[in-house]
């Protein structure tokens, strides 16, 4: 019963620690990360309903099709990745460090069967002038060596980047410390967004997700001064969404008229604020002037849009429509004059071409002298202390990485038994945990020189 | 504009160094070999000086930004990337005939360029979400280890084809001769198909780090499961398979080429499928 119960949990950790389950959770994630691709994620239901229909809908949200990533069994798939890394390091890192730090130094016949790279030769000259000249040529050619005396032979080990065993550890690591990173981001931290009008503060902004947004005080006043488009000259192509942003803490502005653009985020306190959209806010207002052409008389109008104004004869017009680049003429407005019982008489006024409207051949001759139309921007406001344990993640994973392919722990064993007649026996092994094949030939050198050295 | 001139004298030198790679094969006369060796070169080299010369095209109109940013100048860059890994390989295992099966993708992706209408060759000042260095660091990573994965499909292309011929004829001990004879070894092919991911992969990584980093910077997360995110971590969790299987359980030959070419694959799809299949905030789809 007891080995029964033994076996079992053997298995089980044999399980966690295998290869197998490795590919298996590598091929699945790559298979259903698919799903969330092709599925539109975060949707409204009506939304799945339309494009789905009843049953499907049901099926898919069951499932958790429709948030995937944040599904109980995507997230158990992560899990399970995760304790496959950590279970294969238990497993095997007890016995890299081993190999690292008690290397074998006096090598049996057993070991050097086991080598790939293994020469024998044989040497007239004794074990006590070879000694020297090998200790020598590992040095110069290889690496210093550990020398071992037992029964009357001499063994030497020399070895070079051992910690490139590390490397994969490393590197599986680095993945669990990101996970790490992204869970105190999701604990700790939060994801919201605010509108704000121009020239008006908030010290409150709105937590997405969920279904409904929360409000959340960030603990100090943010102001925005003003928000500008440009655009790339001639062009409806946007180069630049700026707000400026004043932060007030305490009364104290700390940081003022700080431009906020898109790529270049503001932070404070922990908390940034990023320039994400924007939009008119309200209705706005115009400095129109109008001319009689009759008199040559002037006057000038400050309305609202849609507010109406009175012409010198009497006649009601008022600003009926308004766009900040018409046609790529820049700002204009659409004007209605409304005589009683008469159809509306409507004509675009355009601000950068003042003298256009006096072509329209009427008794008044508009121009727009100026606007003003408030704008709203909106920040995205992320607070994500995990973010820095994140980085830490992928810069270890890169070395790791690097280190795990590329980097190759050598080791070379050579032992010298005494023969008869002073002669001496030599033994040569090496091994390379990685590449093995350009460690051959670089083996073969290291013979051949061995070789004419000690002859020398 | 002038660049684009040399970029045609870059799909004129990729198509002859193809043609030249392929009568190789088939006349398995050295000289024919070098001489698409050559072409390649020169290729490269008009290819590169076309990269640079349309950066400074950008600059003398006043924008100035790397010629990284629309799907034109991205496909360009991805013919380079796959010629640099292929030279690389040429200088390290001088197999000609990788030439004949790599080429190929270099050809159609210039000749698609060469195609798209002129609004989408122009150059376009950068809106506001593309003005960052971020976008320099992220695509060339991103697009060096694409090539990776090129040169690696290409391999194991040659790999499937030779394996084949050689069980058809009948053993080992009887290698396919004729045109395969031109073939690197089935040994040499495992090789480059793995090296190659070797190289791929890395950068790879990188390239999802400073997407990362980029998104993060530009709008607060660094991980948002976006279409082309989610597709350029399943092309990571693809040729993690890859990797491991080959560390540890010695998956080599025939399965490991099935798995290189299912994951270029892949990479294509991320590439381009997710651009114009899916939607997503990369947005050179529109094109
Ligand atoms: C980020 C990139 C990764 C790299 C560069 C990497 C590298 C490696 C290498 C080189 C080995 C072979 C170890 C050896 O020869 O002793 C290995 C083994 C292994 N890797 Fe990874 N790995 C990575 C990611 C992962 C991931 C994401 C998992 C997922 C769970 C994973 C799970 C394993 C397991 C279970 C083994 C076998 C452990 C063993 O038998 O020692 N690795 N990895």
């Amino acid at each position: 019963m007891t080995t029964n119960k033994r076996s079992f949990l053997d298995a089980l950790w044999d399980f966690c620690c295998s290869l197998k389950l490795t590919l298996f959770t590598l091929i699945m994630l790559a298979a259903t990360s698919v799903i969330g691709t092709v599925i539109q994620q975060g949707r409204s239901p009506e939304e799945y309903l339309r494009v789905y229909g009843e049953n499907t809908y049901r099926i898919f949200e069951k499932l958790g099709f429709f948030d995937m990533y944040h599904s109980w069994w995507f997230l158990g798939l992560l899990a399970l990745f995760a304790v496959n890394l950590i279970a294969c390091s238990i497993k095997r890192l007890p016995r890299v460090w081993k190999t690292v730090r008690n290397p074998v130094l006096a090598p049996d016949d057993g070991l050097y069967r086991t080598l790939s790279n293994m020469e024998e030769m044989v040497s007239k000259q004794s074990p006590e002038s070879l000694r020297g000249k090998i200790a020598e040529y590992l040095k110069t050619n290889f690496a210093p060596a550990r020398v071992t005396e037992a029964d009357g032979k001499v063994h030497f080990y020399a070895e070079k980047m051992a910690w490139a065993r590390f490397g994969v550890y490393v590197t599986h690591a680095s993945i669990l410390i990101v996970f790490i990173g992204a869970i105190i981001g999701n604990v700790f931290g939060y994801k919201a967004y605010v509108n704000i009008v121009e020239g008006t503060e908030t010290s409150r902004v709105w937590k997405r997700g969920g279904s409904q947004p929360t409000p959340i005080d960030l603990g100090f006043t943010v102001r925005c001064d003003k928000f500008s488009v440009t655009y790339y000259e001639g062009t409806m192509r946007p180069k630049l969404y700026k707000s400026l942003i004043t932060v007030i803490d305490n009364g104290v502005e700390v940081k003022k008229d700080r431009e906020v653009i898109v790529n270049d985020p503001l932070k404070y306190k922990g908390i940034v604020f990023y320039q994400s959209s924007y939009g008119p806010a309200g209705d706005p207002s115009f400095v129109l002037s109008v001319t009689e052409r009759a008199t040559g008389q002037n006057q000038t109008y400050n309305l609202r849009q849609g507010q109406p104004g009175r012409l010198a004869n009497g006649l009601p017009f008022r600003v009926a429509n308004f766009a900040e680049n018409f046609q790529n003429f820049g700002p204009a407005v659409r004007i209605e004059v409304m005589p009683p019982g008469e159809p509306v008489r409507a004509f675009t006024v355009l601000k950068n071409f003042p003298q256009f409207d006096a072509q329209r051949g009427d008794d008044f001759i508009f121009s727009l002298d100026d606007f003003q139309q408030l704008q709203y921007t909106g920040l995205q406001v992320a607070k994500d202390p995990g973010v820095w344990v994140v980085w830490i993640g992928c810069i270890l994973m890169m070395v790791g990485s690097i280190i795990a392919f590329f980097m190759s722990h050598r080791r070379v064993w050579i032992t010298l038994v005494p023969l008869d007649g002073g002669k001496t026996g030599i033994k040569l092994g090496a091994a390379a945990h990685r590449n093995q094949a350009a460690f051959e030939m670089y083996f073969d050198d290291f013979k051949k020189n061995l070789k004419q050295e000690l002859n020398s | 504009m002038f660049s684009d001139q040399i970029f045609n004298y870059t799909t004129l030198a990729y198509f002859i160094a193809m043609v030249l790679f392929i009568s190789f094969i088939a006349t398995k006369s050295k000289n024919v070999g070098l001489g698409g060796n050559i072409a390649a070169w020169i290729g490269f080299g008009l290819n590169t000086l076309a990269i640079g010369w349309r950066w400074y095209e950008s600059k003398s109109l006043g924008y100035g930004h790397a010629p990284l940013s629309n799907l034109y100048e991205s496909v360009v860059f991805f013919a380079w990337s796959i010629l640099l890994i292929y030279l690389l390989m040429d200088i390290k295992y001088k197999q000609r005939a990788l030439g004949a099966f790599v080429m190929p993708f270099a050809v159609l992706g210039m000749a698609w360029a060469q195609m798209m209408p002129d609004h989408s060759k122009s150059i376009q000042p950068l809106v506001p979400a593309l003005q960052s260095n971020w976008l320099t660091y992220h695509v060339i990573t991103c697009f060096i280890g694409y090539a990776g994965f090129a040169i690696a499909c290409g391999a194991s292309i040659m790999y499937l084809i030779k394996v084949g011929k050689e069980e058809k004829s009948g053993g080992a001990n009887t290698p396919a001769g004729g045109i395969m004879s031109m073939f690197p070894s089935t040994r040499i092919l495992d090789d480059i198909n793995y090296k190659a991911i070797m190289i791929g992969w890395p950068m790879l990584t990188l390239g999802i780090v400073t997407g990362a980093a980029w998104a993060n910077y530009a709008w607060g997360t660094y991980w948002s499961w976006d279409p082309k995110e989610t597709w350029s971590l399943i092309v990571w969790f693809i040729y993690a398979a890859f990797l491991h299987a080959r560390f540890t359980r010695g998956w080599v030959g025939r399965k490991a080429a099935w798995l290189s070419i299912i994951g270029f694959g892949a990479t294509l799809f991320c590439y381009l499928g997710v651009n114009l299949v899916l939607s997503g905030l990369h947005s050179y789809g529109g094109g």
